[in-house]
């Protein structure tokens, strides 16, 4: 709507927003809920305000590539579905939901999240490979932010299922009580710029008037791991400053909701 | 050896623990969520709306369509991949053939109703719990309607008739018949039959005799699902 | 022997029985078939008379000539322009129907109303098709500017306005914003930050407990003293 959009400009210029929250505060409710899905080895669902995503991961075993023989893999797909939102239609993902994939992927796999050697089962032949799909159910604003949030925690929650010792097959219906090798707890938050400020957890309405936004993936100790501008305004290099500090400080916030 | 006592200890005519939510999906006209056993099914009811491309629309009446997709990690063996199947096109357009029989669209011609429907978990009986919960978004979403649909599956699991087959029951060592069915409430007419296994004529009967009190079952959850969500009871 | 089996105002799902016998006829969103009339939505029973109607809980707004609704420029065509009502169906404002000024051939019309703006409009025509023709002519019918624009379910219309407007009035005063209620259920507002935001989460709250008794009541107290 573009006159809610004029005001949600005005308003950032005056500190305020639409819905009377911070710049720095999220949206409530906020929960996350794992082992939505038994067919599942780990799932989660997440809502943050009225946005809802679920991730679900499987597991399979694989060939490792041949450059990396010794590792396993990880695959993360994101589907933005027509049933979360009037704006997504079926088919083939679009180029929103692919960036969201990847900079989800890039938040995982880059901060080594996953110790890849340890999901390798024979060298040269037999390893895990892991893939995580997100599904959004209701898309109401911060959709890099939630689809994190439900991938960690999805991770978190999954668990090996039973192979077979003789032949090798895997018993999807049976689950270990061995998780996966989680060596860090990376997330994303996203940072968007609206009229000269910078406001994390924007909804719907506030996503259409940004001007740039920073994703920025760190793990518990602040390292980051991805990163990805997005918008078409520039950012200073203060600003890039300001919005990492603000991104440490909110996956800080974020984990806290995830460890409860 | 005969199917004497079902694999879960349900009674023969017994179903699945069953629960519904309608207005989950805040963005949609209407939505529902629909649980039985292990299956989960989320649906949300966009429109009626305008119908592109316009060679489809309809000036007598909205077109419904439905949109079946179980979620990639939804099965019970490996990741299934994302995008639509020969399966998913065959459900959607048997969903809806079973909601049509209510729904009436003649005052929103040129429109359509979109149904989409996602499944984040499987265990049998996936297009009945879709079904179920599509009519209760449908009614959700203010859909004129002149009546619920409820569906279950019914079938003979080694000579003994059950309802509400699971995935173990569906997969039993013996002969098997499986038949998802959907009823109107009020007239138990029936408006979705498939049926894949092997049975004789009068065991379909009977069948067909036992899916009746299993619909009214199913009803009364989606009944309570919409009271409960425009109930004054229920805000806080 | 006739018999009324739901009592007025109690919540109804299609398909249910409303009364059994010839005694009563089906009114608004309920149907007869042999000897019981059914309910064909979700919504509420009112009984006048032999009459049962049944007033939806939610669903599609349905356009009726003389509502004001709240609509967006989607277009701009050669004689006016398309406004979408957040429908399955837009509508034209014809040029002539817009302004009660003189406006010449060739002028631009994206200098009156653009793309994307946001219009009160009242509608004078639709037919059987769900072609709507709007108006601009009449007073309080205008473009709007500022202020922010509110989606509800167009059902509870008449619960924002209240009895003779006493709910929008009561919101007005405690808010110190201007209101207009769209019948297509798009609410504009306009004030102070602080004061859209109360009204905001008012009509929001009065949109969740329409059928609570005493609503006026309890939003009194919600809403406080004055601004």
């Amino acid at each position: 709507m573009i006159v809610n959009q004029t005001t949600i400009k005005e308003l950032a210029g005056k500190k305020m927003r639409i819905d009377g929250r911070k710049f720095t505060e999220y949206r409530t409710p906020i929960t996350v809920e794992t082992n939505i899905s038994w067919t599942a080895e780990g799932s989660a669902r997440v809502q943050l305000g009225e946005t809802v995503v679920m991730a679900g991961v499987k597991l399979s075993l694989e060939k490792p590539y041949n450059d990396t023989p010794d590792q396993g893999g990880i695959m993360i797909n994101a589907e933005l579905t027509p049933l979360s939102s009037s704006e997504y239609e079926s088919g083939p993902p679009g180029i929103k939901a692919i960036e969201l994939s990847r900079v989800t992927d890039r938040g995982i796999r880059e901060a080594k999240a996953i110790d890849m050697k340890q999901l390798c089962v024979v060298p040269g032949e037999k390893a895990w490979f892991v893939i995580i799909d997100i599904v959004t159910i209701n898309d109401a604003g911060n959709l890099f932010d939630v689809a994190g949030l439900a991938t960690l925690a999805a991770l978190k929650a999954a668990r090996f299922p039973v192979v077979d010792e003789e032949t090798g097959a895997i018993d999807y219906k049976k689950k270990t009580d061995k998780p996966l090798p989680l060596t860090k707890e990376p997330l994303p938050v996203t940072v968007y710029k609206i009229n000269g400020n910078l406001l994390v957890d924007p909804t719907a309405e506030e996503e259409k008037v940004y001007d740039a936004r920073l994703t920025v993936a760190t793990d518990e100790k602040g390292t980051i791991s991805a990163m990805q501008k997005g918008g078409e305004a520039p950012l200073s290099t203060d600003e890039i400053s300001q919005m990492m500090d603000m991104a440490q400080e909110k996956a800080t916030f974020l984990r806290g909701v995830l460890d409860k | 050896m005969a199917y004497t006592k079902r694999l879960d200890d349900r009674q023969n005519d017994e179903l699945r623990p069953m629960s519904a939510k309608a207005g989950v999906i805040p963005n949609a006209d209407g939505s529902a969520s629909f649980i039985a056993g292990k299956t989960t099914a989320i649906v949300a009811v966009y429109g009626p709306r305008e119908l592109f491309p316009k060679f489809k629309q309809n000036p007598k009446k909205g077109l419904l369509r439905c949109h079946y997709a179980m979620m990639p990690f939804s099965g019970s063996g490996e990741r299934i991949r994302p995008g639509t199947s020969r399966r998913a096109q065959e459900i959607s357009m048997v969903m809806e053939h079973a909601l049509l029989p209510v729904i009436d669209l003649k005052e929103f011609p040129n429109s359509v109703v979109d149904v989409y429907i996602q499944l984040p978990q499987t265990d049998a009986g996936t297009r009945c719990a879709a079904i179920s919960a599509a009519s209760i978004a449908l009614a959700d979403a203010g859909i004129p309607m002149k009546d619920m649909i409820s569906s279950v599956a019914v079938g003979q699991v080694d000579g003994t008739i059950v309802a509400d087959l699971s995935y173990g029951e569906e997969s039993y060592p013996g002969i098997v018949s499986d038949i998802p069915i959907a009823m109107t409430h009020n007239t138990k007419q029936v408006t979705l039959l498939q049926m894949d296994g092997e049975i004789t004529k009068e065991d379909l009967s009977k069948a067909l005799e036992v899916a009746k009190p299993a619909m009214d079952k199913v009803y009364e959850v989606q009944m309570k699902a919409l009271k409960d969500k425009f109930s004054v009871e229920n805000k806080k | 022997m006739s018999e009324l089996l739901k009592k007025e105002r109690e919540i109804v799902i299609p398909g249910e029985i409303l009364a059994k016998g010839m005694d009563f006829l089906p009114g608004e969103n309920s149907y007869r078939e042999n000897d019981n009339i059914y309910s064909k939505a979700l919504g509420l029973v009112y009984v006048s008379g032999r009459v049962i109607k049944i007033t939806p809980l939610s669903g599609p707004y349905i356009p009726m000539v003389g509502d004001r609704v709240i609509g967006r420029v989607t277009d701009i065509t050669m004689t006016g322009w398309r406004i979408n009502t957040g429908i399955a169906y837009s509508g034209i404002l014809n040029v002539k129907d817009a302004t009660t000024r003189f406006i010449k051939k060739g002028e631009d019309l994206s200098k009156i109303i653009a793309i994307g703006d946001y219009v009160i409009v009242m509608i004078t025509q639709v037919t059987s098709q769900r072609l709507i023709d709007f108006s601009m002519r009449d007073p309080g019918l205008k473009k709007i500017t500022g202020g922010r624009v509110i989606k509800i379910n167009s059902h509870k219309v008449p619960r924002i306005i209240g009895k003779q407007a006493s709910m929008v009035t009561l919101l007005r005063e405690k808010t110190g914003c201007d209101i207009t209620v769209g019948q297509n259920g798009r609410v504009w507002i306009r004030g102070t930050p602080e004061g859209e935001l109360k009204a905001a989460r008012a009509i929001k709250r009065i949109e969740e407990r329409s059928h609570e008794s005493g609503l006026t009541k309890s939003m009194e107290t919600f809403l406080g003293g004055a601004q």
